[in-house]
């Protein structure tokens, strides 16, 4: 009777570990793979097939009870990361209500900010100076979020 | 016009990388950020405040006509929806 072994539980639950770190050090830095996590999505099931495997090896007839015992809370330590990376992934990570943000109908708060070329520009300017002696019917404001 | 937290050379290098030639400005401070009630707390590099993305079309009497509270920044109002909302400018 061969008996199969259960590392691939434990390696499964290594690669848990790796695809949360590979998320923030690497993965974080591309939009692709940021907004929606589809290299850790997928390095986690890989991770959750080998659990799989290793379990299946553990509970195999004449495996020891410690075996399958030691082997059971690796899978679960596997199915926690996954668990606690995805709740944080998704509401962890919302963006903020902003109910104070000018409706329509409202007054736009005035600003004063510096350009690219470090001069100062208010709203009320951009609204009524002429754009090739045109006036401005309006302003489109785009907040970004920077760091480019 | 654009609005963020970069300081003026980081826009003025990305934007003329990108042939963009509306007014970019900076609120390293999120003073007008603050004001606009969109500060997304720790969220940038280094933990720092930075915008969460949003855009408004104002009107030449400083009223906001329409506005856009986008939840994922990639997903731009589209320029007609923004020609739309233009028409309905006095």
């Amino acid at each position: 009777m061969t008996r199969r072994s259960t590392w691939p539980v434990w390696a499964g639950l290594l690669l848990t570990v790796i695809a949360v770190f590979s998320y923030m050090a690497v993965f974080v830095n591309f939009p692709l793979t940021r907004d929606v996590p589809w290299a850790t999505f997928l390095l986690f099931a890989i991770a959750l097939v080998l659990v799989a495997l290793g379990l299946r090896g553990a509970f195999q007839a004449g495996s020891s009870r410690g075996k399958k015992i030691v082997s059971s809370i690796g899978a679960v330590l596997s199915v926690l990361v996954v668990g606690l990376f995805v709740f944080g992934f998704y509401f962890g990570s919302r963006l903020p209500v902003s109910n104070g943000a000018p409706r329509v109908g409202q007054k736009a708060p005035e600003f004063r900010l510096s350009d690219s070329n470090g001069h100062l520009t208010a709203l009320s300017e951009l609204l009524t100076t002429p754009l090739n002696g045109i006036a401005p019917r309006g302003v489109l404001l785009v907040f970004y979020r920077g760091y480019w | 016009m654009a609005i963020s937290v970069d300081p003026p050379e980081v826009s003025r290098e990305h934007f003329r990388k990108a042939n963009i030639t509306f007014p970019i400005l900076s609120d390293p401070n999120t003073e007008t950020i603050r004001a606009y009630d969109l500060v997304h707390k720790g969220a940038g590099e280094g933990g720092r405040d930075i915008a969460r993305p949003a855009e408004f079309l104002i009107d030449r009497t400083g009223t906001v006509r329409w506005v856009n509270l986008t939840e994922n920044f990639w997903v731009r109002a589209t320029p007609e929806q923004i020609m739309q909302a233009g028409k309905t400018l006095p």
